[in-house]
């Protein structure tokens, strides 16, 4: 079901211009189910803002950030590039595989959490580092993971 | 304009040339794969990499001509980076060339050819791109091969205007997808086959109905019948050497004799009978307050166009079939009749320069009490690879006629293959019919060549009517605007959905040179003349088909037999 | 000299993001006023004396790149900030952003009066949300103090500034890409000439600058070129930003006149190695850089100095990787980098970086042969001399470096040691 309403709202705040189109597209996914651009998504927007649907396609497949499938209500984005490879991401790793019972690149069944490698993010500085829901955690190893991850659980779990 | 060095040789070439084009002056041919000179610069194959002054590597496709430039289009460096470059892809590339439909006609192979390369240096040859996509009955995308030119969007964008294809992903997984990742038969794609001709490799083709063709010729108990469009005897030509614009009329039919088939029938008869059907129609419309303006229905891949992008405005289209169906219609029906034969038993081939086509044969719609009207299409290409397969000396063969019934046809018929011919055919019957007096210029030149949008009037009675041709998707689309919102100028339309018309169809040849399409058009209005009669009316086998079974125009039979309806491909849900 | 020295970085810590009084008591916007008393040629001298280069790494004095953009006449003209900040170990501009917005607008308004436009982006990675939030915060605090949208300090100047978000996209830190982006469609480069200075955003000159470079001409313009320039080294004058991480005790963002070895920088400034371990080699300048053994941290840090030995500055970044890492895992999280982020529409870098990918994994797992390091070599030299653009012309550089380098490491990991001849005479 495409929530038409919210995502006028964002097309009136980028006032229809379709050169925004990235920014439109990150912030439609939000408000989506699954939070991601479906092709019927695609296709509404496409026509409201009077663009190809090939267009709206090749931007989605191109852009990390935008997705084409759906993700849980967390997603939660390992760093897999040099300077944390360096300083031993397989660690955190291992802790986020074990805590959540999901492997990178999966979904958790209930559809809570989506675990998922990612290029640098600029968090060099306290590497090891992931981000969840575009949040950054640095400085961790495995039992400041499993910690985090059981917070994180009990919130959501509440 | 700007004086520069290529391989020690000095050249003055205007300041907006590229290198690619300055060396041509110098008649060097730097190699290229993705470039192509009716479309816009891609730069993405790396090919025409050259050296410069300063021993970097420019690509010459798109790099513009400076004062003082110094390029060497040789060295072993540069030799070595296109080696590299071309091994590459071929790592990526499905290189059992001899299956392969365009083996001997493949831009890569000559490239491999040059470069005396015959497999890459990398010991596997794992290729990793999409599964074949056969998901519908016109055209087959072969991502094994495919090397990602991005020919084939730009033709489905810019020229066509269906748009389609997208350029999906990043890094390895960057393929040419349909939108969204679809098979092609779930798209808009409307199956006009311009994305096979423009492909440097054999990555889109058509699919190939030969075997159907060869299984009813070798079928005892079925009488096998062919038909040919206009423009396939100014082409087929090109693929046994002949010059483009050959007219081979007799040898087609003198080949398809040997191959087997009972009769060999002319399109441009039923070509003939649409003009009847269609001049009487717009006469109608035009006396009676019908729809207007209206337009042509016989290229079906403009037909799957409005259906898809503008089922609005499809009253406007007139109601006949195209020449191909009303033959096939004709076959099962009052041929099947004639010959004493139940219509089961008849095979109907056509042999068209369309890839459309496929796809019109096996609408629902295009049957007749339960048999299906034309069984099946062959496009020009395939039709030749049955003459190679049967060893017909194509060049040397005698020339045969037609058979009758279907067999004569007028001059206004031939001209169907080329942009405007429909138009023109058209006049020439409803001038006279309207008038009731003989047209002093029969030809119209007006609405021929090569300009995307031509237009004409012509006063008939008190009335003067305007009339446009448009041919290439991109065209139709400027016109079919101004149809949508009211405010189209015009009484008839005619469009055809590839460039050039017919002879510029997905399923010719692969044009070689800029100006095979002008040839194929010249010598189609050179058949014309050279007909004994050349207006649709004072054809006799069409008298007599009216008199002995259709009774007449938009008669109660026409109507059945060929006319059609359409609607929208993608209802829209409520 | 001192090993750090805060000129760009001199106001870290010192205001509140959104705190414009304090900035302006801090010497604020002193710059962009005498920019516009004195006019730009003034300017173009000033960044001359103090050769800025293009601090987002491609090196480009801005002082060249001004001249030739300040002649060019044109119905509209835009200026972009590119805090598109992507390469891995750099994060320098985050800092910027986040602690100094007020130096960066102030960039972006004397490079728009030099340049000759009235309206500016900011292109701003998506990863960096969290920020693109505090900077429009300072940039409403610009509009409410009138600095912005309406004519400043008694000159007809009025500039705005718009924030644009990426969207995860690594290559769109490259100028024609970035802008493609901005245009509401896929960031793929695009073909070089024209340059975005002569044709950029919807067909308008464009002046592009990183975040650091524009920082850096506030700051030459707050303290004065000739100043600036007592610092650094003959040809490497004034002073970088660097990101120091990987296997070193204090990883951070530190602020080094040129010249600095990198040895002091390791163990003087960032602490030295962790658990005292040996560094086993370093990368500078970003992912595409080459892989500098350990013991060449004697060189300099300038931009010739390290030339000379086949190294650039590049972004600024230093990575510093310990014995406990083995050279051909780092490979393969270089691969894996551009794998990921190949806009792919090239033969070469697509293709390359498919082969490659390939043959590291046999190296990885012991099934390599001797020729698959000719082999790499190979398509590693056709990705660099023949790829549409800087990334897929650099991706194989860490590689090359590594054979140059460390080829003991590679021989040791081959599965059928057949003796073939590796040579690198053969090519260019």
């Amino acid at each position: 079901m495409l929530n038409t309403q919210a995502i006028e709202a964002i097309l009136k705040k980028y006032q229809y211009d379709e050169k925004a189109l990235i920014n439109i597209l990150q912030d439609v996914q939000e408000v989506c189910e699954g939070r991601y651009i479906s092709e019927e998504t695609a296709a509404h927007v496409s026509e409201e803002l009077n663009i190809s649907k090939r267009t709206i396609y090749e931007v989605i497949t191109f852009f990390a950030a935008l997705r084409e499938h759906p993700v849980g209500e967390v997603l939660i984005q390992l760093c897999n590039s040099t300077v944390c490879k360096v300083k031993k991401n397989a660690e955190v790793k291992a802790a986020l595989e074990e805590i959540l019972g999901i492997e990178m690149g999966e979904t958790s069944q209930d559809k809570k959490f989506t675990l998922e490698y990612t290029t640098c993010f600029g968090a060099c500085d306290v590497s090891p580092a992931i981000r969840i829901n575009k949040v950054v955690y640095g400085n961790l190893d495995r039992d400041k993971t499993l910690m985090l991850m059981r917070e994180l659980k009990g919130a959501l779990y509440e | 304009m700007i004086q520069l060095k290529i391989d020690n040789k000095e050249v003055t070439v205007p300041k907006t040339y590229t290198i690619l084009q300055a060396a041509k002056e110098l008649h060097i041919n730097i190699p290229t794969l993705c470039y192509h000179p009716a479309q816009g610069i891609k730069g993405n194959c790396r090919i025409c990499m050259v050296q410069d002054g300063h021993d970097r590597l420019i690509p010459a496709c798109s790099t513009k001509v400076s004062d003082g430039m110094t390029i060497l289009t040789n060295t072993k460096f540069v030799r070595e980076m296109q080696r590299g470059v071309l091994e590459l892809i071929l790592a990526n590339h499905d290189q059992d060339c001899l299956k392969c439909v365009r083996n001997g006609k493949c831009e890569l192979q000559d490239l491999c050819e040059r470069f005396n390369i015959s497999k890459n240096s990398f010991e596997e040859n794992q290729i990793s791109a999409h599964k074949k996509d056969k998901s519908n009955q016109a055209i087959v995308r072969d991502y094994s091969k495919c090397i990602k030119c991005g020919r084939c969007v730009e033709t489905c964008s810019s020229v066509q205007n269906v748009n389609i294809l997208a350029f999906a992903n990043r890094s390895t997984a960057y393929e040419i997808v349909p939108n969204f990742d679809r098979p092609l038969g779930e798209t808009e794609c409307v199956y006009c086959g311009q994305c096979i001709k423009i492909c440097p490799v054999g990555a889109i083709y058509e699919k190939n109905d030969t075997e159907q063709v060869l299984d009813a010729l070798e079928d005892e108990s079925l009488h096998v019948i062919a038909q040919i469009a206009p423009a396939v005897r100014v082409s087929i030509g090109e693929e046994f050497g002949l010059e483009p614009g050959a007219v081979t009329t007799g040898k087609i039919v003198a080949s398809l004799k040997r191959l087997g088939f009972d009769r060999v029938f002319d399109t441009n008869f039923t070509a003939d009978l649409t003009i009847l059907e269609e001049g009487t129609e717009f006469i109608d419309r035009l006396k009676n307050d019908g729809v207007l303006p209206m337009i042509t229905s016989c290229s079906p891949g403009w037909i799957n166009y409005i259906e898809g992008f503008a089922p609005e405005a499809l009253d406007h289209l007139s109601t006949c079939k195209s020449p191909q169906q009303m033959f096939g219609a004709l076959s099962k029906t009052y041929y099947a009749d004639k010959e004493g034969l139940h219509p089961s038993k008849i095979h109907t081939v056509s042999i068209m320069p369309c890839v459309a086509k496929k796809f019109e044969a096996k609408r629902p719609e295009m049957s007749s009490f339960g048999s299906i009207d034309v069984d099946t299409v062959i496009t020009t290409r395939e039709f030749a690879q049955l003459i190679r397969l049967a060893g017909i000396d194509f060049e040397r063969v005698e020339d045969e006629e037609f058979d009758e019934p279907f067999g004569i046809a007028s001059g206004a018929g031939a001209i169907f293959g080329a942009t405007g011919g429909v138009m023109e055919a058209a006049l020439r019957t409803v001038y006279e019919v309207m008038t009731g007096e003989l047209l002093d210029q029969i030809d119209f030149k007006e609405v021929r060549g090569l300009e995307g949008i031509k237009e004409a009037e012509i006063q008939i009675e008190n009335k003067v009517i305007k009339v446009a041709v448009a041919h290439g998707l991109g065209n139709a689309s400027k016109l079919l605007e101004q149809v949508k919102v009211g405010k189209s100028p015009y009484h008839f339309i005619e469009i055809m959905a590839c460039t050039g018309g017919c002879i510029g169809g997905g399923g010719q040849p692969i044009e070689k040179s800029p100006d095979t399409i002008q040839k194929r058009i010249e010598a189609i209005y050179q058949v014309d003349c050279n007909k004994d009669f050349r207006k649709s009316h004072e054809n006799p086998a069409i008298k007599q088909l009216y008199e002995e079974f259709l009774g007449q125009p938009l008669g109660e039979r026409s109507h059945h037999l060929l006319h059609t309806h359409y609607k929208a491909r993608f209802p829209k849900e409520k | 000299m001192n090993r750090v020295q805060a000129f760009i970085t001199a106001n870290f810590d010192c205001y509140e993001y959104n705190d414009i009084d304090r900035y302006i008591e801090l010497g604020g916007f002193e710059a962009l006023k005498k920019a516009i008393e004195k006019g730009s040629d003034y300017v173009i001298d000033e960044l001359r004396t103090a050769d800025i280069k293009g601090r987002g790494g491609a090196g480009y004095p801005t002082w060249k790149k001004w001249a030739i953009g300040h002649k060019r006449q044109a119905e509209k003209k835009y200026v972009v900030c590119n805090a598109d900040e992507g390469e891995p170990g750099t994060f320098k501009d985050r800092e910027l952003l986040k602690k100094d917005p007020f130096k960066v607008i102030e960039g972006m308004m004397i490079s728009g009066f030099v340049f000759g436009a009235s309206k500016g982006f900011i292109y701003i990675r998506e990863e960096y949300a969290y920020i693109q939030e505090t900077f429009k915060e300072a940039l409403e605090v610009m509009r409410e103090k009138k600095y912005l949208g309406h004519p400043v300090f008694g000159s007809d100047f009025v500039f705005e500034i718009e924030v644009f978000s990426g969207a995860g996209a690594y290559v769109c830190g490259e100028n024609s890409s970035l802008i493609e982006s901005m245009e509401g469609r896929v960031g793929r480069p695009r073909i070089k000439s024209p340059r975005v200075g002569e044709k950029g955003y919807l067909g308008y000159p464009t002046l592009v600058n990183n975040v650091e470079t524009l920082a850096g001409v506030t700051t030459v313009l707050l303290i004065g070129a000739e100043r600036y320039a007592q610092y650094g080294t003959q040809e490497s004058p004034g002073t970088k930003v660097i990101c120091v991480s990987g296997n070193v005790k204090n990883p951070g963002v530190y602020e080094i006149p040129f010249g600095v070895t990198l040895r002091e920088i390791i163990y003087d400034i960032a602490g030295g190695v962790e658990e005292g371990r040996r560094i086993k080699f370093l990368q500078l300048g970003g992912i595409s850089g080459p892989l500098m053994p350990g013991n060449m941290i004697d060189i300099g840090y300038s931009y010739e100095a390290l030339e000379q030995e086949g190294f650039s500055v590049g972004s600024g970044s230093i990575l510093v990787a310990d014995e406990t890492n083995r050279v051909i895992d780092f490979l393969v999280s270089v691969s894996d980098f551009f794998y990921h982020e190949s806009c792919g529409k090239c033969v070469p870098c697509r293709e390359g970086k498919r082969q490659l990918t390939r043959l590291l994994k046999k190296f990885v797992s012991g099934t390599a042969k001797g020729k698959d390091i000719k082999t790499i070599e190979k398509i590693a030299h056709t990705m660099k001399y023949t790829s549409f653009c800087g990334l897929g012309q650099t991706a194989p550089t860490a590689l090359l470096s590594a054979i140059k380098y460390f080829l003991p490491e590679f021989w040791n990991l081959v599965g059928d040691k057949e003796v073939s001849r590796i040579g690198e005479g053969e090519w260019k």
